[in-house]
């Protein structure tokens, strides 16, 4: 017996025949987005501003990832609002603990200062 | 107008029609679910994470080069382009490039894996252990070896599955779909590396 396809017949076209010249060009980008956080771990900056570039750039990193290896562009844009906003969602939320991370480090206002923390 | 087009236009599509839901099929649907529910898993670490170094008084800063950790991100980023080009040879029905190329993915995932694993070895050596580190403190090593070593049992879940599905696919008893809903998970593993390698080792060189 033949199972049936798993793919309907209204499913968008294979996008996998894309040209190998588009997928290197995203894989260069990738690239050099990750040498570029490399070179900013030996910038001579803030703590603060190197978390938030390498977030930033992270985030690029990981889009082109998600939109083109993994093809979410090509797929229906319901799709795509769903993976993204349901994520999305959960990782926003997820949050909530960073205002607590710096009363523990300024001890302040609820707490007592952790010992050591605020004399350094 | 036939009947089964007036039940089209009658109800969404995936209510009632049988269509799958935005016209994607079970199993990639399924993936992208884990996908998402993994991406919390591995968000929820690194917040957990980022918690523990913002509220400790001292954090250590142990790491001395990047050129390992440089290498392992080169090799996963070149392995999610293998792994491309592997679900397009299949895709087109090219059964023998698909699987070389699928075979070279596994590859870099298993060097990708060794290199770690000495990594791992070197901090080791050097006094690291879950609960205990040369350097001060010991939430370090607990946080260090929790992310890197749920990111580490991907990667070789992944290499299995890889491999399993590769030769299945060879032999005919899997399609180029099951090829892609695989790379889909290679590719989240790629991505979630791009998020460790900042946070767990570029933000915690010693300079």
């Amino acid at each position: 017996m033949v199972d049936a396809p798993d793919v309907q017949k209204h499913e968008p076209p294979a996008r996998y025949t894309d040209p190998i010249r588009r997928y290197l060009i995203i894989y260069f980008c990738i690239l050099v987005l990750a040498a570029l956080q490399f070179f900013i771990a030996y910038a001579h900056i803030g703590a603060t501003a190197k978390f938030e570039r390498m977030l930033l750039i992270a985030i690029a990193e990981a889009g082109l990832a998600l939109m083109f290896f993994m093809h979410l562009w090509a797929e229906r844009r319901g799709f795509l609002v769903f993976v993204i906003v349901f994520t999305g969602f959960v990782l926003i939320a997820m949050q909530y603990g960073w205002t607590d991370s710096y009363r523990m480090e300024l001890g302040a206002p609820y707490s007592q200062p952790k010992q050591g923390v605020l004399h350094q | 107008m036939g009947q089964a087009d007036l039940i089209m236009e009658a109800h969404a599509p995936g209510l009632t029609t049988g269509i799958p839901p935005f016209s994607v099929s079970a199993k990639k649907m399924a993936i992208w679910l884990f996908i998402i529910a993994d991406a919390a898993t591995f968000a929820a670490c690194l917040v957990a994470y980022g918690f523990l170094r913002n509220g400790a008084a001292y954090w250590p800063r142990p790491f001395h080069s990047i050129t390992n950790v440089a290498i392992m991100t080169f090799i996963l980023l070149t392995s999610s382009l293998t792994m491309l080009l592997g679900v397009r040879a299949a895709k087109v029905g090219a059964r023998s490039a698909a699987f070389g190329w699928t075979l070279l993915t596994a590859l870099g995932g298993i060097v990708f894996a060794l290199l770690h694993i000495r990594e791992w070895l070197g901090l080791i050596s050097e006094g690291m252990s879950m609960f205990h580190n040369q350097w001060g403190n010991p939430l370090f090593g607990a946080s260090f070896f929790s992310i890197t070593g749920l990111h580490l049992l991907h990667v070789t879940a992944g290499v299995v599955a890889l491999l399993v599905v590769g030769i299945r696919y060879t032999r005919g008893r899997y399609n180029a779909d099951d090829l892609e809903v695989t790379g889909l998970y290679w590719h989240f593993v790629d991505l979630v590396w791009m998020f460790v390698v900042p946070f767990v080792y570029l933000l915690n060189l010693s300079q």
